[in-house]
């Protein structure tokens, strides 16, 4: 099939940038969508131009590396895949391609379609963890942990940390993705202890990075590529509200 | 080259204990005073950097992703090995440290594989207790499913992303000391070279991808977990990324190189649909727990897979392999679909694959069961081949995967530079010739986790704390020769792309050094790689300039180093005049068709000592003794 491209082409995070026009001939259909941007990029290449930077890495779904809006879709119109999963097969001959990069306040543009997403790992800096030192440990089955809530944590850890959900939201907010961790964290017994401290925390540094609100629009859980659910966001801002009013509580009774 | 492995002297089940208590110690008030770089975040990397945080060290810590969790370790499906016996079947630390020897086709040495399999034991009470979400029983307690070469169920497992489970535990144990600031965490900085002041390892030079600014960062002993080199290959199921530059840079520097063509091919990867195919991808080995492996008994046969009756079907590994069958070690396994696709009877469009079949698993467990174990794979690979593994049996092929190779490393997992150690896959320490699976992120988080924190202590308090910073002669001179380099790269402006030249180079290696090899295609290769090496630095392209981000340059300093490194792999395989696990001479096999081991001969590890690029490098060994699991022909029948 013959395809026409349009790329969002932006050279820093000073730039203005804006869409380029390529042609994508003899595409296969059973290429993926990051075969098909590597034969665009060899043939800029060789037309001694910069191909088009973009982010990616496993290619296989699980990195999170390779972010990006497909015809205004994030990672594309597949539900529960990564760009990097898409196929070719999902196109037809003569199809346009609007390429651009997730946008949003806290994940400023570095070049075409490679965005900057450290606020993630800062999220995650403010308590996206289980304060346990190495080799401290007892032994892994002295707690047994109902299937349910095995399960349930699973779901909410199986977030890959890409973004869409931020590129997808109106407001930009990464709730689903601060949620997930959170709600992981908190099916556990291993991680009740810092439960409270940990959803305040994570959710006070999620507003400082510059994400916005969330207004329960839902579409970061149709964006996401593991099919992670709302329903953390809401187990999240009940455990926001309890730290609150627990921290409240305690300083009025000192 | 000095090769000592100062095994400790002690019975090998009391060798670690004793060895602990033997080593030196850093009191906790002079800890903060010593710099230690960590370059790499996989399991390895991000354990050792997170752990040397907690103890107290300064660590600096690089990758060349955007963050720490993107690392290939994220990637791995199946499982990781430990000898709890949660199942009652038997296992202990004992027999994993024997499967893992006998696994490996007797390549490996004894005492690091039974430390290995003694911190097994931990790992998962480390896992655990960070809240990773392993597979549980309907009780509560842990689950395990059983992996090739095993006869007993230890592997433990998070449905089919245990590698990303347990990255993400060793990524948040991370994140936690950089909010503590113990570790300085660098994120797209490439390491580009090591340096080496008076014959210690004293810092790395980097280019920071963004700005393109190529500096020395100096510590007091540098740590490299920067994973294998698969992608020598081009084709692998290993990430876009993963290079061998770190390990390549580190071995021009002094440190010696072990096994390099000790490469290991899996199984269970879906086969290849054109030429446009920029990586493949792998299809975890757990599936052959439940799935059957067959070929049409007639060679050439087109029916469907679901045409052709029981009879005329060939389950060669159940056939050959009556006690394993379908969990045989990956060696044998790809080496038996190798066979199979060669003498016609491949499947699918291109005749490049043998059939993984879940019909009788659906039948005998249901097909929600099949789902719970398998459900995100079967999705996965019906996303790539538009095929629906419920219906129609999954094509599978081998791909190169891991390396066993590595930079060679003592007990205490230093290589042959002092103050530089090489830890998880960049090392060659614990799979012999061939590694079984789920061993990998066994390996990776015993060493991150609970080796290396210690040993670095050990060689920290002996030797005298840093003196040096960037402005000494050997980094200033380091920085420079990377600089050089980069702008020789900039400024060939050829007439080929960097990929072309990797493809090409790629193709030459799994021709003559791939799934099995011979003396006169090693001796073609080596005669072609110098060729293609001298047709890159005259023709290749690399658009853009080095203070931006450049991906293309990236790729090309990768590519070049693989160009290099490609030689040395070769000679190895050449020089290795046996068979044994992954590495398969056809000069040397069985009656059977197995690989012939030459132990007189061969039972040692060869550690390559650099000379210079397109220099014949030389040959060193360190002898293998085998005292406790006796040498002998592996046997799955």
């Amino acid at each position: 099939m013959n395809l026409t491209l349009h790329v969002w082409r932006q050279t820093g995070p000073r730039d203005k940038g804006g869409f380029e026009t390529y042609r994508a001939d003899d595409v296969s259909e059973s290429m993926s969508f990051l075969d098909m941007l590597d034969l665009v990029n060899e043939e800029l290449t060789l037309a001694g131009k910069e191909p088009i930077a973009f982010e990616h890495d496993c290619r296989e779904g699980i990195c999170g590396s390779c972010g990006m809006m497909i015809n205004g879709v994030a990672h594309g119109p597949q539900k529960l895949i990564t760009a990097c999963q898409l196929h070719m097969r999902s196109f037809r001959d003569g199809d346009e391609i609007w390429i651009e990069p997730f946008r949003a306040t806290a994940f400023p543009v570095m070049r075409d379609l490679v965005v900057d997403r450290n606020s993630f790992d800062r999220v995650i800096q403010a308590g996206g963890y289980i304060s346990v030192r190495t080799g401290s440990a007892q032994d892994a089955n002295a707690t047994p942990i109902p299937k349910p809530d095995a399960d349930r944590a699973f779901d909410a850890a199986a977030c890959i940390g890409c973004g869409a959900c931020v590129a997808a939201c109106p407001n930009a907010s990464a709730m689903l993705f601060t949620a997930a961790k959170a709600a992981h964290l908190s099916y556990v017994p291993q991680g009740q202890t810092e439960r409270l401290d940990r959803a305040l925390s994570m959710a006070q540094r999620h507003d400082e990075e510059g994400f916005g609100n969330c207004t329960n629009h839902g579409a970061c859980q149709e964006a996401c590529p593991k099919g992670i659910s709302v329903d953390y966001i809401a187990r999240l801002n009940r455990d926001v509200l309890k730290g609150t009013l627990s921290k409240a509580g305690s300083t009025s009774g000192d | 080259m000095e090769l000592n492995a100062r095994i400790p002297d002690h019975p090998i089940d009391q060798m670690w204990d004793r060895h602990r208590f033997d080593m030196k110690l850093v009191n906790p008030a002079n800890k903060r005073k010593y710099e230690v770089i960590v370059v790499g975040t996989g399991l390895a990397g991000g354990a050792a950097a997170a752990t040397m945080g907690e103890l107290g060290y300064r660590v600096k810590c690089f990758t060349f992703h955007d963050s720490p969790r993107r690392a290939h370790s994220i990637a791995a499906q199946g499982g990781i090995n430990a000898a709890k016996n949660y199942q009652g079947d038997g296992d202990s630390v004992y027999r994993l440290f024997y499967d893992t020897v006998k696994g490996g086709d007797f390549r490996s040495r004894e005492a690091n594989v039974y430390r290995l399999a003694e911190l097994s034991l931990n790992i998962i009470d480390q896992a655990v207790a960070q809240g990773v979400p392993f597979a549980r029983e309907y009780g509560g307690l842990l689950g395990n499913r059983s992996f090739g070469g095993a006869q007993v169920s230890r592997t433990f497992y998070a449905r089919g992303q245990t590698g990303q489970q347990l990255l993400l535990g060793a990524y948040q144990a991370l994140e936690r000391q950089i909010h503590e600031g113990t570790v300085q965490m660098h994120v797209r900085c490439e390491m580009l070279d090591v340096i080496v002041i008076d014959g210690r390892a004293r810092g790395i030079v980097t280019r920071d991808l963004v700005s393109g600014k190529i500096e020395a960062h100096m510590a007091d002993a540098v740590v490299l977990g920067t994973g294998g080199y698969s992608n020598a290959f081009f084709l692998s199921t290993n990430a876009k990324g993963c290079n061998v530059t770190a390990t390549w840079r580190a071995h021009r520097r002094g440190a010696g190189f072990a096994n390099p063509c000790f490469t290991q091919i899996h199984p269970t990867c879906i086969p290849q649909s054109g030429d446009y195919q920029s990586k493949l991808t792998l299809m975890s080995e757990s599936l052959r727990n439940d799935g059957r492996i067959w070929v049409p008994k007639r060679a050439g046969d087109d029916r469907a897979a679901g045409q052709i009756p029981d009879a005329e079907r060939d389950y060669y590994l159940e056939r050959l392999y009556p006690s394993f069958g379908n969990l045989t070690p990956r060696d044998i396994a790809s080496r038996r679909a190798k066979e199979m696709v060669d003498q016609g009877h491949g499947v699918g469009p291109m005749k490049n694959g043998v059939y993984l079949d879940f019909r009788d698993a659906i039948q005998r467990l249901g097909k929600a069961v099949v789902s719970e174990r398998y459900g995100n794979l079967f999705q996965m690979y019906e996303k790539i081949t538009g095929e629906d593994p419920y219906e129609v049996p999954m094509r599978i092929y081998p791909a190169p995967h891991y390396t066993m190779g590595g930079l060679w490393v003592d007990y205490e997992l230093m290589t042959t530079v002092p103050g530089l150690f090489a830890i998880g896959e960049a090392n060659f320490s614990d799979h012999g010739a061939n590694r079984l699976g789920a061993s990998a992120l066994m390996q990776g988080l015993a060493d991150g986790y609970f080796i290396i924190p210690l040993t670095i202590g050990n060689f920290l308090a002996e030797h005298s704390r840093g003196d040096v910073d960037e402005n000494h002669a050997a980094a200033r001179d380091t920085v420079r020769e990377v600089t050089q380099a980069q702008e020789r790269l900039l400024a060939v402006k050829g007439s080929r792309t960097v990929d072309s030249f990797h493809q090409e180079l790629g193709r030459l290696l799994w021709d003559h050094c791939g799934m099995s090899r011979n003396e006169s295609g090693l001796r073609e290769a080596l005669a072609k790689i110098p060729e293609l090496r001298e047709r890159f630095w005259r023709d290749v392209t690399v658009p853009g300039s080095g203070d931006t981000l450049n991906q293309s340059l990236e790729k090309a300093g990768r590519v070049a180093d693989f160009l290099e490194f490609a030689e040395v792999m070769c000679w190895d395989a050449l020089t290795r005049d046996e068979s044994c696990g992954a590495h398969y001479r056809e000069e040397h096999t069985t009656e059977e068709g197995e690989a012939q081991r030459d132990d007189e001969r061969f039972a040692h590890g060869a550690i390559w000592e650099f000379k210079g690029v397109g220099e014949e490098p030389v040959r060193h060994r360190e002898p293998l003794h085998f005292e406790h699991v006796p040498l002998s022909q592996r046997s799955y029948k």
